[in-house]
């Protein structure tokens, strides 16, 4: 059961991953960046508590919440940078 | 059948919805054709998927210590997504990047003030769309 779940999931995530990638390639607009950006980040996020989840450690934890935090810190720079461009 | 196992299966089905949700938020953001649509499509991992993730490690690790760390981050992504996507949302409607084609209503736009316009309530408690073109708080804390 345990190597299904870690092929589903590494599966599931890493494609979540190549589509926020591809967003991040093509998206017109600074703040598509952004998001898909975001999208990434939280998919780094769900890998990493899942691979934890999956081998039942706790190694992990703190840099899910290091992760949870610097998505934040990222995003909010970067659009005060874009709206300071725009305007 | 113990109840170990019918709580790893429990996890295995959290760990999977959550990874399920990133890869819809994936497609969405993929194909989606706005800046509002793709955060819409974004913030189903952000929050949804993160959290059933985190039952389902919560599920798997099942000590307090590590329950603690895994609300901890919960609690951080559930105050943190919703200020980023306000502020993403905000950007991208001053900066026009909104498709107003594909808007049902648009609320903001009747307390907006026109070009050029001196309506009573602009009074610099808001920063205006009218009062950043021209510089003037270009760096103030509000913004």
């Amino acid at each position: 059961m345990t190597v299904v779940l870690a092929i589903v999931l590494t599966v599931l995530l890493s494609t979540t991953a190549l589509l926020a990638l591809a967003r991040i390639y093509r998206g017109p607009s600074l703040l598509d960046r952004v998001i898909a950006a975001d999208l990434l980040l939280a998919a780094m996020l769900g890998a990493v508590g899942a691979e934890a989840a999956v081998n039942r450690h706790a190694t992990t934890l703190p840099v899910l919440v290091v992760l949870s935090l610097l998505g934040f810190v990222g995003s909010v720079a970067l659009v005060r940078f874009a709206a300071r461009e725009e305007s | 059948m113990s109840v170990g196992t019918v709580v790893d299966w429990l996890a295995a089905v959290a760990l999977v919805s959550g990874a399920l949700l990133s890869l819809a938020a994936g497609i969405g953001v993929l194909r989606f054709p706005d800046v509002l649509d793709r955060m819409h499509a974004a913030t189903k991992p952000q929050v949804l998927g993160v959290l059933l993730l985190l039952v389902g490690l919560a599920l798997r690790l099942r000590t307090a210590a590590d329950l603690g760390m895994i609300v901890l981050v919960g609690v951080f992504q559930l105050a943190t997504a919703p200020v980023a996507a306000q502020m993403i949302g905000r950007a991208a409607y001053r900066s026009g990047r909104v498709d107003r084609s594909l808007l049902d209503v648009d609320e903001l736009a009747e307390h907006r003030p026109e070009e050029g316009d001196s309506r009573p309530e602009r009074d610099g408690s808001r920063p205006e769309r009218g009062e950043q073109r021209r510089g003037g708080s270009r760096s103030g804390p509000g913004e």
